[in-house]
């Protein structure tokens, strides 16, 4: 007792030297590495811009049904037609078919009971307004589950691959490789195109492909991360006093390791939104006429040599599929600063 | 060296036999009578031709079985001939092409070189001029400049910027159309005054002494170049740029400047080809990339490649085509990514003695 006292005396001394640092909350919860991670991304006025896009979309996505009322409550993802003429209808055009509710903020701006075509139709008469709000929530949606699911199947192959090491990981490790060695969108494509015939057309096939062919990046960073940690003293600790393998992997090891890896995974939406919409356009997946930036974009590909006249096919879609991918990039991007070791200390 | 070469090649084997098995696993999901086409050119109409060509060519059989079949093909007994088999170029028949895979590979594959070739030049030189650029001027306007137009690019989808040139350029200028070939001269390379020397339509024209179909072909490459370059712009220029600065931080650089030398010979003599190493291995990947077909931006441009066919294919269904379009991929790709690691090993010391 009286040389723990004595210790405290001690420490007292150094006070003067280490600057005397208050420990947030926050901090206290992430650790000090993490910490760093968050803060840093906080810092930045790229990803603050990032973060703010993000947040601009998510209000839409939860507001869809205010901005834009579905016709169909049961239904909301099926995009309103005002018609099946192939010639789009241009910006401000007024609808004349099966209009649906006016939103609440039409009135009290334009002083009419008459709703129109904001961004124009497609060909089709599919109203593009219309799509674009409520494809946020689509590109979310898929998004999340593709996200979460080839984060989960990272996880587990590349920390099961690293921990037991040796022959097991050089299988994996392989496997991986195999994975790799098809171009992403080609074998997005075909699983997507052997789906479609059994699954029917919705958004299962291509979330399927793009799960597939998915997961190796995580598992590859999730295996070097659990590689260092798995040297710690106190997992060899947890290791002499006969703790089952599972759990050194999933309570020691895998907490310790999974921060740098779950922050990748959380911003990669952004991207995944990208390859589900490349896959829309390719002409894979969701059935026509569902609220998706990418198979709006498709509707353009009708109208290559008149898209002087049609320009709003591509541009508001194009442009929202732009801002979201971007706003997760630009909070990707400061977090490879962050997580740079060369960058330590300069943020 | 020799070691490292040996340690490489010996997972060619792997790749090789991992990624047949992951394409055939994938053909297990078809029915008998999709796979049918792996071997005979007509779709079985009735249950009787059906249970015939199952029986034939072993589609009911335990799956090593008919893996093995699908790899040899089936030798017919009687002739001697032999129909399948994709060690022997056979990669069945196309219903949406209606001709067998492979002659569609053999007649599209040609374009992508095309366009591979005249792509490559823009993409890698531009791209890492880009990045020496940004880390020489770093954090000054330049850097920042470099820095916005990496993230516009990394966030732009390769079809939305396709489009938009599309719409700036063809629909709004009317400069530059997409597609191949001009209509007047689509005839003509097909008639006999026209010689294929090389099956590359730049080059032969130009052999042909026919600067005209030369310029028209160019016309129609512009845009397809344009996206691809700007697409991998972004992360080639990201890349130089960090290990460029990260070389221009290290001593020897210091050294020469130290002694000095001006610094434009720091920069391009004694910084730019070390800095060059991991930018050199991207490079080799995305040339790869291109070779393989780049199916979004080939299909925006209405371009006949083999990303554009694949697409094409899958949109139709057809899976044998696009699986044999991923087979041909998987090969390429497996081939060039050993010349670049192997190159890779050459030019970087620490590689290969590691």
């Amino acid at each position: 007792m009286t040389n723990q006292t004595k210790s405290v005396i001690d420490n007292s001394l150094l006070k003067d030297t280490i600057s005397d640092r208050k420990i947030s909350w926050l901090e206290r919860v992430l650790g000090p590495d993490n910490y760093r991670i968050v803060t840093g991304l906080l810092r930045t006025p790229a990803s603050i811009a990032g973060f703010i896009l993000i947040g601009f979309f998510i209000l839409i996505a939860l507001a869809a049904p205010l901005i834009a009322p579905p016709a169909n409550p049961n239904n909301p993802y099926k995009i309103p037609r005002d018609g099946f003429s192939s010639q789009p209808k241009p910006m401000g055009a007024e609808w004349n078919r099966n209009q649906p509710p006016l939103p609440f903020w039409w009135k009290p701006i334009m002083k009419t009971d008459q709703w129109v075509h904001l961004f124009g139709t497609s060909d089709g008469q599919y109203d593009i307004f219309y799509g674009i709000i409520w494809g946020t929530r689509t590109a979310f949606k898929t998004g999340l589950i593709v996200t979460i699911t080839t984060f989960l199947i990272g996880i587990i192959v590349g920390s099961i691959s690293a921990y037991y090491g040796g022959r097991i990981d050089n299988v994996i490790m392989r496997i991986v490789d195999v994975f790799m060695t098809l171009p992403f969108i080609l074998a997005a494509l075909i699983l997507a195109a052997i789906l479609v015939p059994k699954l029917g057309r919705s958004l299962l096939p291509s979330m399927i492909a793009l799960i597939t062919f998915g997961w190796m990046g995580y598992s590859r960073i999730i295996r070097g991360d659990v590689l260092s940690v798995k040297e710690r003293d106190y997992v060899m600790a947890a290791r002499v006093i006969g703790v089952k393998d599972g759990r050194i992997l999933f309570r020691h090891i895998l907490p310790n390791a999974i921060f740098p890896t779950l922050v990748l995974a959380s911003l990669a939406i952004g991207d995944v939104t990208l390859s589900f919409a490349a896959l829309s356009f390719l002409g894979i997946g969701v059935e026509v006429g569902y609220a998706d930036w990418g198979q709006i974009l498709s509707f353009a590909r009708n109208w290559i040599t008149s898209l002087q006249t049609y320009w709003y096919i591509v541009v508001w879609p194009g442009l929202t599929l732009v801002l979201f991918v971007m706003g997760w990039n630009l909070v990707g991007d400061a977090l490879r600063d962050v997580l740079d070791p060369r960058m330590r200390g300069r943020i | 060296m020799t070691n490292y070469i040996i340690r490489r090649l010996l997972l060619v084997p792997i790749l090789l036999i991992g990624v047949t098995l992951l394409i055939f696993t994938m053909l297990q999901f078809l029915s008998p009578v999709e796979r049918s086409a792996l071997y005979v050119r007509d779709v079985p109409r009735n249950e009787k031709q059906l249970e015939g060509v199952i029986k034939k060519y072993g589609l009911d059989k335990p799956l090593p079985v008919q893996y093995w079949r699908w790899l040899v093909g089936h030798v017919d007994p009687l002739s001697g001939e032999r129909t399948g088999g994709i060690l022997f170029g056979d990669f069945g028949y196309s219903r949406t092409g209606s001709q067998p895979v492979i002659d569609l590979i053999k007649h599209r594959f040609p374009n992508t070189l095309d366009l591979t070739l005249w792509a490559v030049g823009p993409v890698i030189l531009v791209g890492i001029w880009l990045g020496v650029q940004a880390a020489v001027h770093h954090n000054g306007w330049i850097d920042q400049l470099g820095r916005i137009f990496s993230i516009v690019g990394t966030s732009f989808p390769t079809f939305v910027f396709g489009l938009l040139v599309l719409m700036f350029f063809y629909a709004n200028l009317r400069w530059f159309p997409p597609g191949r070939i001009s209509d007047e001269f689509s005839s003509l390379i097909l008639s006999d005054s026209f010689h294929h020397y090389t099956t590359l339509l730049t080059i032969d024209s130009l052999l042909n002494g026919r600067l005209d179909i030369f310029w028209d072909v160019i016309k129609h490459m512009l845009l397809p170049i344009l996206t691809l370059s700007y697409i991998s712009w972004a992360t080639l220029l990201r890349v130089t740029r960090s290990s460029m600065l990260e070389t221009l931080r290290m001593e020897y650089v210091t050294t020469a400047r130290a002694k000095g030398l001006p610094e434009r010979d720091v920069i391009y003599k004694h910084a730019r080809p070390n800095a060059m190493i991991p930018v050199v291995t991207l490079a080799g990947f995305s040339v790869v990339g291109l070779l393989g077909g780049v199916v979004i931006t080939e299909t925006v441009f209405n371009y006949p490649g083999i990303g554009s066919a694949a697409a094409a294919a899958a949109q139709n269904l057809d899976v044998v085509t696009v699986l044999g379009f991923a087979l041909f991929n998987g090969l390429i790709l497996i081939v060039s990514n050993l010349i670049v690691d192997v190159l890779y090993a050459v030019i970087d010391p620490r590689v290969r003695l590691s």
